[in-house]
């Protein structure tokens, strides 16, 4: 069983009436940790029960086919982890730097977006020159629309990130040829 | 139909709170989580876990054909949809129906009309309930001849929306059309719908709501809650009863959202959204929110309910045997949402590992959380990572009790809004109570009319 936020008010009570400052307690789903400190008590608690993962439609708990077709298609059936991407979608600080080019790395982990909107045109295409300012995509992180700027002046080559694909901090979302060949040796552009 | 064992679906704070009912009541848990989830410490607390698809939401927690599906592959015989994601959307409580599952929400029906909030207004209007001057409008020749009602400043609002999303703050007439037609792009890139309403704009108001609680029959209201202390239309401090409303203000708030309530045949948790126009000391309808809501731990504060056991009890179509008599509402209750922004960088998200967590505990505190120590607060999602709620007989001990566990809470890894929330409970305006919406922009320097990003979860 799992402890209620009525069972610690519970046990607090009775603590207060001792002089013990620090309760424990592990069982094999949690850990509670009880700490009397200046103002009051904390508590630091820890879920450790095993995740029991339903198997996908087998046993006892299998769906009824004939409900599963009858369900609506709202276009995310086939949506799973095998459209990852493209390969080169190298992950956070990963992939080799690319001769006279300039990474545009993600500032923040997010999902990484092409245009303003779906269905409009791309902020950049290949071949596009930008400046620094440029915004050349989003990132949606926690549900708040970034915008990416390409932080160095020059012509767009490739995005290293699909639309609509999760980037990591710091991950290549594509590649600049720099206007000015100085420009590699200035700080990763993007960074925060 | 009694619920046997119920999906979850939804992650977070709210996943965890339901689990929390459930095992109280004797029902069987499965979570539905997405990859980003599988771990979680919701995980490791439901009976059983199924997946529910990639970390994206839109293959995972706002998926109708997922969530049914793992309904199903587990055996469930109800959803709980929690907040946000699918919980108004009534192509989930239409599918739930249609593969013989009980949705733990209203009838796909009053979700639609509520989720209309111009259909929402004509029910309000029809209950006799006030409403701000205004109305649909297509074009901006319509735009202006609706002003004569409105007056300037006006606001322009998606009828398919929520959370401050396509609406815009107009302030004179010859910015309308392009304050228009800028609403209406946003509002279809967002909601599907580009329909826009104009409202009268009030100076100084406070958002009060009230909880409803009903069987189809019999609709009892739990008292109000105040949710002004907001940033950009999102909500960080919420409190129950709403500070220094005058009486008859504050009853007949609670008779109007009844008389909705019954006006629709209402059955489930719902929330009535009033704006209380402070100078002119009046109210008027702003829509209806046919679900749990981020807040209603402040409700449970006072009234000592369970709400999800309440709204668990409703769904499975039984009569309440609670009567209006019967809720007594007691002390005052103040939370703080607790966010993995940054306060002093413009509330910057900050996903990341929490390295370090400890709560605070004790008499008449609680907190609402789904992560620990270890835990990874995700890009996906929205940044709620847990909600401080202090209970006191009075609205200062309440908020002496608030100050003190803001003091012993320790969030480390990720940033966090709770610097913001010490200096709002020390501050003089907030603990005198009563302040209106625009109060916490104006302490924050926010400009007001600033274009709004986020949707709302709560």
């Amino acid at each position: 069983m799992n402890l209620t936020r009525e069972d610690v008010e519970d046990i607090l009570k009775l603590l207060d009436s001792t002089a013990y400052d620090e309760l424990h307690l592990e069982t094999d789903r949690f850990a509670l940790r009880l700490r009397r400190g200046v103002g009051g008590w904390t508590q630091e608690h820890e879920a450790r029960g095993e995740v029991r993962l339903v198997e996908s439609a087998s046993g006892a708990g299998a769906p009824d086919e004939e409900a599963l077709d009858d369900l609506p298609d709202d276009g995310t059936a086939d949506a799973g982890p095998a459209d990852a991407g493209p390969a080169d979608a190298a992950p956070a600080d990963a992939g080799p730097a690319r001769e006279g080019l300039v990474a545009v790395r993600a500032p923040l982990p997010g999902v990484f977006y092409r245009a303003p909107k779906p269905g409009e045109p791309p902020f950049v295409e290949a071949g596009d020159h930008v400046e620094p300012e440029t915004v050349v995509a989003i990132l949606e992180t926690m549900k708040l629309m970034n915008p990416v700027r390409a932080g160095a002046a020059g012509t767009v080559v490739d995005f290293a990130v699909a639309n609509n694909e999760p980037a990591d901090l710091g991950a290549v979302l594509l590649w600049l040829a720099p206007d000015a060949p100085d420009a590699l040796d200035a700080p990763a552009p993007g960074k925060p | 139909m009694r619920i046997r064992r119920l999906l979850v679906a939804n992650r977070g704070e709210i996943a965890m709170r339901i689990l929390r009912t459930c095992e109280r009541l004797g029902i069987e848990t499965v979570l539905a989580a997405s990859d980003a989830d599988l771990e979680s410490p919701a995980a490791r607390r439901a009976d059983r876990v199924v997946r529910l698809g990639p970390a994206l939401p839109q293959t995972s927690y706002l998926s109708v054909e997922a969530v049914v599906r793992a309904a199903l592959t587990s055996g469930a015989n109800a959803v709980h949809p929690g907040y946000g994601f699918l919980s108004e959307n009534p192509a989930l409580a239409d599918a739930c129906a249609r593969a013989g599952l009980l949705f733990v929400g209203p009838a796909a029906q009053h979700l639609r009309a509520l989720g209309d909030k111009l259909q929402a207004r004509e029910a309000a209007i029809a209950a006799g309930l006030p409403i701000l001057p205004g109305g649909e409008v297509t074009s901006p020749t319509e735009a202006e001849a609706m002003l004569e009602h409105t007056g300037l400043p006006v606001l322009v609002k998606a009828v398919g929306g929520g959370g401050g999303r396509g609406m815009r703050l107009v302030t004179d007439t010859a910015a309308l059309p392009h304050a228009l037609e800028l609403s209406m792009a946003e509002a279809g890139g967002a909601f599907g719908n580009s329909r826009v309403y104009l409202e009268r704009y009030v100076a100084r108001g406070r958002h009060v709501e009230v909880q409803l609680l009903a069987d189809g029959e019999r609709v009892l209201h739990i008292g109000e809650r105040d949710c002004s202390v907001q940033r950009r239309y999102q909500k960080l401090v919420e409190e129950a009863p709403g500070a220094g409303l005058p009486d008859d203000l504050r009853s007949a708030m609670h008779d109007a959202a009844v008389r909705l309530g019954r006006h629709l045949g209402y059955r489930s948790l719902g929330t009535v959204e009033f704006l209380v126009d402070v100078d002119r000391a009046t109210f008027s309808f702003l829509e209806v929110n046919p679900r749990i809501q981020v807040e209603h731990p402040v409700t449970e504060a006072t009234s000592g309910l369970d709400l999800v056991a309440a709204q668990l009890y409703v769904a499975e179509g039984r009569p309440l045997t609670l009567r209006q008599d019967d809720v007594v509402l007691t002390g005052h209750a103040i939370e703080c949402r607790i966010n993995a922004e940054d306060p002093d960088r413009d509330f910057a998200p900050g996903p990341g590992k929490i390295t370090n967590l400890r709560l605070p505990a004790g008499e008449g505190i609680r907190v609402d959380t789904a992560v620990q120590r270890g835990s990874v607060v995700p890009p996906y999602y929205d940044s709620l990572v847990a909600k401080l709620i202090a209970w006191g007989p009075d609205r200062q001990a309440a908020l002496d009790r608030l100050a003190g566990a803001l003091d012993r809470f320790v969030v480390e890894g990720v940033p966090t809004t709770i610097p913001l929330h010490r200096r709002l409970v020390a501050d003089a305006e907030l603990r005198a109570g009563g302040v209106d919406t625009g109060w916490l922009g104006r302490l924050l320097g926010a400009d007001a009319t600033a274009p709004v990003e986020v949707t709302t979860n709560g």
